[in-house]
């Protein structure tokens, strides 16, 4: 089945919904429980990468007992080969600003902040102005909900989710330990939603043309459609809207070059798959699609022939010691010795084997690092020595 | 009143002066300033009643939130993996050369500082930099050389 699969082009996210004021009025009208039904129905997942069920997301938030709730709109889109947050909140904001308000009356909430990276900063005037008017809609419908622009100041880190909430509360952004989770316990101790860019925008989708019409799209366990951030040797770069669960060939075969040697999914904390697996490869949230089902927060990159993947490695791992919060030894130290470890074979001052130690330190770091950078670094490193062996000693 | 007093006093009577409204205040700061200097930082810690420590703790830990003196200009060139491959250390060299600096220093002026950062969320565009808020993309040598010369006339010299 997984051959016969062809790479679908869908119009969703960014079509021109004028009608979004229609859409919040009817959609408001409905019961809470309805809407998170449906929600669950459509079977979204989140788009940030991790991929939690978003109805569920919702659903625990609206049932904690708390008198203030908040609604956050992730933008700190920072993971390395990802723009498509960029171009929604550029494109169609009125969307976002609309699920939020709905995720604000499903869950209770009557304040939400969208976070946005420092580095999107040229965004805010227009994004303020959209809000503006946004509000004085609500204002019309009787609709209580406030939302406010947050800039980030650089940091990737700050995209993980309880990251995130301390910088929003003026700290370090430096994770929490969970339990206890967003939903329970988020910005300022109160039970939160946060939800990813693209995320919100699907259930916008949901919510005007139903939940069957989401999930209708793409595979098991991966249902509805997915922005993609296509850089690299591409003679495609861009963002592309896709049915989950096409397989890697397929990619490569609309957006390579005709030399592709191998692609990275899902950015620097994503997975390299060399040529001879893009057959077994799919795009899709785990579960039952063919061989290797590859999660992404939608950064597709690719590299050809002319690549050394040792200058891959060395990038990426640059970028994870920089950007690592520095809170836990095993990535903060971790980051650092892989770096140097690399460096070292590369110039003879260590055996080929020690790759093998490095291996093993990545294991320890994916067991014992307290956030998801740190314990995400194993599935570059991994995948990039062990496929491309000779190019990390030679 | 000294102006950092009263442009710190004016931040926290626009947005607050709860802990949630640090980042934002510190931001208004560099706006203005191009830096938070110790003096700064002492200043916002006492306006917000919060150790002046935990004021320094925060603002070293973002990369934007300059805790040196920079120029005028900060220049932030993408040094991440597409910025890489597609041509970004020939960008530098062009910039190096022109200003007459190295990566990390500020020209004597004060008006360009030249750092690199990590992924801007331009790399279908790449090679990036920006210049404060400003993005550019879809950089070449010759393609910096214009665009630094249009800042320095901005400023009346070259
Ligand atoms: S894994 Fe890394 S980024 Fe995450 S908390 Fe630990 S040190 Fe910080
Ligand atoms: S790699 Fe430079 S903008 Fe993404």
């Amino acid at each position: 089945m997984a051959n016969s699969y062809q790479l679908k082009r869908v119009d969703f996210i960014f079509r021109n919904e004028n009608d979004w004021e229609k859409v919040l009025s009817t959609t408001i009208k409905k019961k809470p429980q309805e809407l998170i039904n449906e929600l669950i129905s459509s079977e979204l997942k989140g788009r940030g990468g991790a991929g939690f069920p978003t109805g569920l997301k919702w659903k625990l938030t609206s049932e904690a007992k708390a008198e203030k709730k908040y609604v956050i709109c992730n933008a700190d889109e920072g993971e390395p080969g990802t723009f498509k947050d960029r171009e929604i909140l550029s494109k169609v904001p009125y969307k976002v600003l609309t699920a939020m308000a709905v995720c604000g009356y499903v869950t209770g909430a009557k304040e939400g902040f969208i976070y946005l990276r420092g580095e999107y900063k040229f965004l805010e005037e227009e994004l303020n102005k959209e809000i503006a008017e946004f509000e004085y809609y609500c204002k019309e419908i009787n609709l209580d909900f406030k939302i406010k622009v947050f800039m980030g100041s650089g940091a990737y880190i700050c995209g993980e989710e309880t990251a995130l909430m301390e910088s929003l509360e003026g700290k370090r952004g430096e994770p929490r330990n969970k339990p206890p989770f967003p939903t329970q316990a988020g910005f300022n101790g109160s039970p939160t939603v946060i939800n990813n860019v693209e995320t919100l925008v699907h259930t916008f989708t949901i919510f005007k043309y139903g939940a069957k019409k989401f999930y209708d799209l793409g595979v098991q366990y991966s249902r509805g459609t997915k922005l993609f951030s296509v850089s690299g040797d591409t003679p495609k770069p861009g963002i592309y809207e896709l049915e989950l669960g096409m397989s890697l060939q397929d990619f490569v075969y609309e957006f390579g070059d005709g030399d592709t040697k191998a692609v990275q999914v899902g950015g620097a904390s994503g997975f390299l798959v060399p040529r001879k697996k893009f057959k077994d490869a799919a795009i899709g949230f785990k579960g039952k699609l063919t061989g290797i089902s590859l999660p992404t927060g939608g950064s597709m990159m690719l590299f050809n022939s002319s690549r050394s993947m040792f200058n891959v490695l060395d990038n990426y791992l640059e970028f994870f010691r920089e950007e690592c919060c520095g809170q836990c030894t095993p990535c903060r130290v971790g980051c650092q010795q892989l770096l140097l470890g690399i460096k070292a074979v590369k110039r003879g001052d260590k055996p080929a084997s020690y790759l093998d130690k490095l291996l093993r330190l990545t294991e320890t770091m994916q067991l014992t690092a307290k956030c998801g950078l740190g314990q995400s670094v194993a599935n570059s490193f991994s995948s990039i020595v062990e496929n491309f062996r000779e190019e990390m000693i030679y | 009143m000294d102006p950092i007093k009263s442009l710190i006093q004016n931040l926290a009577d626009q947005y607050g002066r709860q802990r949630e409204n640090l980042l934002p205040i510190m931001q208004g700061v560099i706006e203005r300033e191009n830096f938070l200097s110790e003096y700064s930082m002492v200043e916002i810690a006492r306006e917000m009643d919060i150790p002046a420590s935990e004021v320094y703790g925060t603002a070293t830990f973002y990369s934007f939130l300059e805790t040196k003196p920079t120029g005028k200009y900060t220049i932030r060139v993408c040094k991440t993996i597409t910025c890489a491959m597609k041509g970004k250390s020939q960008v530098l060299f062009a910039i190096q050369d022109m200003l007459k600096i190295k990566l990390g220093e500020t020209t004597p002026d004060n008006r360009f500082t030249l750092l690199e950062t990590n992924c801007l969320g331009w790399c279908h565009k790449a090679p990036a930099m920006m210049i404060n808020n400003e993005v550019y993309t879809e950089l070449t040598p010759e393609k910096v050389r214009e665009i630094l010369s249009d800042y320095m006339k901005q400023n009346g010299s070259i």
